[in-house]
């Protein structure tokens, strides 16, 4: 549970301090506003987290979307709100999370993405992050890996995937307005979601070597 | 009769909007705006639209109109969050402007929510030089 609201913490604080680079790229193929989207929403789940008292990881993942949808504004609010409420029902009366679960929940937010926005991989979303990153974290649950290994393949795939964002034209989303000149520009919304596993991913090698489970 | 809610992402687009409707509307008519964010920044907010939704009901239906992109997924997580399942709500693929005008006339008179919907999805046919 603290673990949970640790790593809510942490992936807020990698927001935050990403604001300015997320904006910058929304501006180049979009309204300049990723970055103070995602930080105003980050900030207020921050606030809000300081005083709930959550009783279960559902709970605080319910608290995480339900603050992203009415603070966050641009199309990045709904789509991340869904994708925490979707993980949130996985979580419902948990307190502890194991990779298996984990990949669940990463599923479960997905899929809200791709119901919420109707964009599927190759469209120059989140999802060309998100997407390989769940590939990649169940191919290592499969291998046996640890969770923070299986985040490893994943945060590594994601980042590939932010790659691959540059070489493709945007079909959904603002940055659709501009066509073939979204070409070349990296989107901002993958690299936001590869941002927040970057956050897991560090938070549980931290702890898997502190010996925490 | 048939509530109308308008979401813009900006709050002042939505407010406009609703004065022009709210000239051609019947006394009583549910209008609504739901544009912008709590704090006042450009953005769409699902729960605004949904305690807007419940607010614009009276029993007979809402149609949702809407601007940008985004504001169509805001709308529709503001649905799938409705506490009513049951209430009809439906969101017109229109132009914002004359769709909320066209939806608002047809409301007036008494029209169902799938020819309200019609109606205003008909105004992106709407021609301003012959
Ligand atoms: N339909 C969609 N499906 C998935 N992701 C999307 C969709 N539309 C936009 N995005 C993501 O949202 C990001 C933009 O977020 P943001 O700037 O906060 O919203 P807006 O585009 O409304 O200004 C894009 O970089 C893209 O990754
Ligand atoms: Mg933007």
């Amino acid at each position: 549970m603290a673990n949970v609201i640790r790593a809510i913490e942490a992936l807020a604080d990698v927001i935050i301090a990403n604001k300015e680079k997320l904006t910058e790229l929304d501006a180049a193929i979009g309204d300049a506003d990723h970055g103070i989207n995602m930080a105003r929403g980050f900030e207020a789940v921050k606030a809000k987290l300081k005083t709930a008292q959550p009783d279960d990881i559902g709970a605080v993942l319910k608290l995480v979307g339900m603050t992203l949808i009415s603070t966050v504004g641009g199309a990045s609010g709904p789509l991340y709100g869904t994708a925490f409420l979707r993980a949130a029902a996985i979580a419902q009366g948990k307190t502890t999370v194991d990779g298996p679960m984990a990949g669940q929940m990463l599923a479960a937010a997905i899929t809200g993405i791709k119901e919420r926005g109707k964009a599927v991989q190759g469209e120059k979303t989140m999802l060309d992050a998100l997407e390989p990153a769940y590939n990649a974290f169940q191919y290592g649950l499969s291998m046996n890996k640890t969770m923070a290994e299986c985040l490893e393949l994943a945060v590594n795939a994601a980042q590939d995937g932010v790659e691959y964002t540059k070489t493709i034209i945007a079909t959904k989303g603002r940055a659709s307005y501009l066509g073939e000149r979204s070409l070349g520009h990296q989107d901002a919304g993958a690299t936001s979601s590869y941002l927040i596993l970057a956050a897991l991913t560090q938070l549980a090698k931290k702890q898997s070597q502190a010996g925490e489970p | 009769m048939v509530g109308i809610v308008i979401v813009s992402h900006s709050a002042k687009v939505a407010e406009g909007i609703r004065e022009l409707a709210l000239q051609m509307a019947a006394p009583n008519q549910q209008i609504l705006a739901a544009g912008g964010m709590a704090d006042q920044s450009i953005g769409t907010d699902a729960m605004l639209i949904k305690d807007a939704i419940v607010a614009a009901n009276s029993g007979d239906g809402v149609v949702v109109m809407v601007d940008l992109g985004s504001a169509v997924l805001s709308a529709e997580l503001a649905i799938e969050m409705l506490e009513d399942q049951a209430l009809l709500v439906k969101i017109a693929d229109a132009p914002i402007l004359e769709g909320t005008i066209a939806a608002t006339v047809e409301a007036s008179v008494g029209r169902s929510l799938s020819q309200v919907v019609a109606t205003a999805e008909g105004a992106r046919d709407m021609h301003k030089q012959s």
